[in-house]
């Protein structure tokens, strides 16, 4: 118990470091810096211009629609690669299973395409 | 390798099922196809059912462990498939009249199912997160299937966000675990933990149990039940409150007993705790509320803890008791929900419970039904849910936990006041209030009259649950 506690020292120094100095920048920024605010200082901006309008516009949701369509083929890549470098050492089993995991992807594919997802207008 | 394929035949043949149905109804005419899929999902389930249930597919372990074919997963492989069958097909008229009957909405359930499956045969904490995540992912998409409503998104959002957060705890109990046993597979497990489990195991299995609760919804994880039971549409609710409650019931003996077989009375406080907890809260909080659907979810709260009771004993008797009791809860779920479902007034369908005031004059045949029902859920003596809850408990008992069955005892009269409440509104009610049409279409009738006669009925005899659960579990303990 001692010693798995022991083991974990150095994350322990590591977070007191991490919070003191967290709290020494935060409090000297509170303590030294000169502050005299107005209006025109606290109001948001843009690169020097007056605010144009709302930072919280809506967005489409179309957008997010396509990005989390993409995330498929992100996956796909990300268990291609490791597939295709041990592409000389790996099995018939191995070669199929990444065929039928590709159809899979397919299969979702198709039906996002013709379920008109993809569409814009 | 075709051993191990012809294990897992049942998932790899309603996988392939579910891929071709998205695939044929999307290029053929949409949610038109959608009644079709429904019935040919719930036959396919019933000869799934039928099929595992006689025998008929492979048993052992396939894939080096991973997955276990075993009398326990075809026990709540049935139980699963022929409970999904029938609220698919209950579901059926409830979603056709309020324009939900999507062609994607069998097939979210054949992969929930699915992952259900996966789930109760897992023998490798990978199979059991893929399987998991598959029926949770389903499960969170038909939650928030009435787009246009607030509360059904509302349920939807809240169900993901508070279930992701669940499997994070419990795929970090699972790293822990397999940091410190070096392994993945339960039976890997076993032996790390042979003689002692090790601190890091220890909080492996905490956290792994606390994402487990939050799945079965024991308390104090249950906070998701009652907002997403009331939010997701009334079929949708019927279908969270039977199959996937088995299946995650099953899958947190499975992780108790194979993984951490050998070290009983590490996990027995931390279920007793779980079924402590639920089982009061979920007879307390229950009083207060005026939605039927809110009142289930605290109902299945309650349902929970006392299935944990059986868990908690840590012997096969318990497992065997917590098997028969998930059945037996399931099966006064779909009655309980068949009447839900057929809730109307002046044609709009409600759920609150002022609504069934005086039901007995309009249509008595359906309230002396659900009378049987909350009798049986309450577990009042000559009903079959009073012989679950006494199964458990005296395994409870069997086990050294006698204080755990007196609070059972104690958790069970405070819950049967919301029981014979509603009773009491069905027979001696308000004739005043807004009361409920009492229309009900035959196939809810149906499934609402026989589940009452099986919990008549079941006192004479079990239908032969007993001895397969008693199997069923003593493949799984030894």
């Amino acid at each position: 118990m001692d010693e798995l506690l022991r083991e974990y020292l150095p994350i322990l120094v590591f977070l007191g470091i991490a919070i003191g100095l967290g709290l020494v920048l935060i409090l000297a920024a509170v303590i030294v810096a000169v502050r005299n605010p107005d209006p025109e200082k606290v109001s948001a901006y843009e690169c020097g211009f007056n605010a144009f309008d709302d930072a919280r516009m809506k967005f489409d949701v179309r957008f997010y629609l396509v990005s989390i369509l993409f995330i498929i083929f992100d996956l796909e890549v990300a268990f291609l690669f490791p597939w295709a470098v041990a592409f000389a050492d790996i099995s018939m089993t191995a070669f199929w299973s990444m065929m039928i995991f590709l159809a899979v992807l397919t299969i979702g594919f198709a039906y996002e395409w013709k379920k008109g997802a993809l569409e814009w207008e | 390798m075709s051993a191990d394929l012809a294990i897992v035949l049942p998932e790899i043949i309603l996988s392939v099922y579910a891929m071709a149905a998205l695939i044929f109804a999307v290029y053929t005419k949409k949610d038109a196809m959608a009644p079709t899929l429904v019935l040919a999902t719930s036959a396919l389930f019933l000869v799934m059912a039928l099929w595992i249930g006689t025998g008929g597919s492979a048993t052992g372990s396939a894939f080096n462990g991973m997955l276990q074919n075993d009398g326990f997963a075809r026990f709540a492989k049935v139980v699963i498939l022929v409970s999904a069958a029938v609220v698919l097909l209950l579901s059926q008229g409830y979603m056709k009249q309020r324009g939900l009957l999507r062609f994607e909405y069998p097939i979210l359930i054949t992969l929930a199912v699915v992952g259900m499956m996966v789930m109760v045969s897992a023998g490798d904490l990978i199979a059991l997160y893929m399987g998991l995540e598959l029926q949770s992912l389903s499960l969170y998409v038909v939650a928030a299937l009435r787009r246009d409503n607030v509360k059904s998104t509302e349920a939807g959002l809240k169900y993901f966000v508070l279930g992701a957060l669940s499997s994070g705890m419990l795929l970090y109990g699972a790293s822990l675990t397999y940091g410190f046993a070096g392994t993945t597979t339960f039976e890997g497990i076993v032996q790390a933990s042979e003689g002692g489990i090790s601190l890091g195991l220890l909080f492996g299995l905490v956290f792994m149990a606390a994402g487990l609760a939050f799945k079965v919804s024991a308390a104090p994880f249950h906070m998701w039940t009652p907002d997403v039971y009331e939010g997701s549409p009334t079929a949708v609710t019927a279908f969270f409150a039977t199959a996937p409650k088995m299946a995650a019931m099953a899958l947190f003996a499975r992780v108790v007993h194979d993984a951490f077989g050998t070290v009983v009375g590490d996990w027995q406080q931390i279920l007793a705790f779980l079924a402590l907890a639920s089982m009061f809260l979920g007879a307390v909080a229950a009083i207060g509320q005026t939605d039927i659907k809110r009142l289930m979810a605290y109902s299945s709260i309650a349902h929970m803890g006392y299935a944990l009771v059986g868990l908690a004993a840590g012997t096969a008797v318990g497992v065997e008791a917590m098997l028969i009791y998930m059945t037996i809860y399931v099966v006064m779920n779909i009655g309980t929900f068949a009447f839900i479902l057929s809730m109307e007034r002046d044609g709009r369908h409600v759920t609150d419970i002022a609504g069934l005031n005086m039901l007995a004059e309009r249509s008595p045949g359906a309230a002396c039904a659900l009378l049987v029902l909350f009798f049986s859920l309450a577990g009042v003596p000559p009903m079959l849910g009073f012989f679950a809850k006494y199964g458990v408990l005296l395994a409870a008992v069997d086990a050294g936990l006698t204080w755990l069955a007196v609070a059972g005892v104690v958790a069970s009269v405070i819950g049967a006041y919301y029981y014979l409440r509603i009773v009491y509104f069905m027979y001696f009610g308000d004739p005043d209030a807004r009361r409920i049409d009492g229309t009900i279409a035959p196939l809810n009738a149906g499934l609402l009259l026989a589940s009452a006669a099986i919990m008549l009925l079941g006192i004479v005899n079990m239908f032969g649950i007993e001895g397969l659960a008693e199997a069923a579990a003593a493949s799984l303990v030894n």
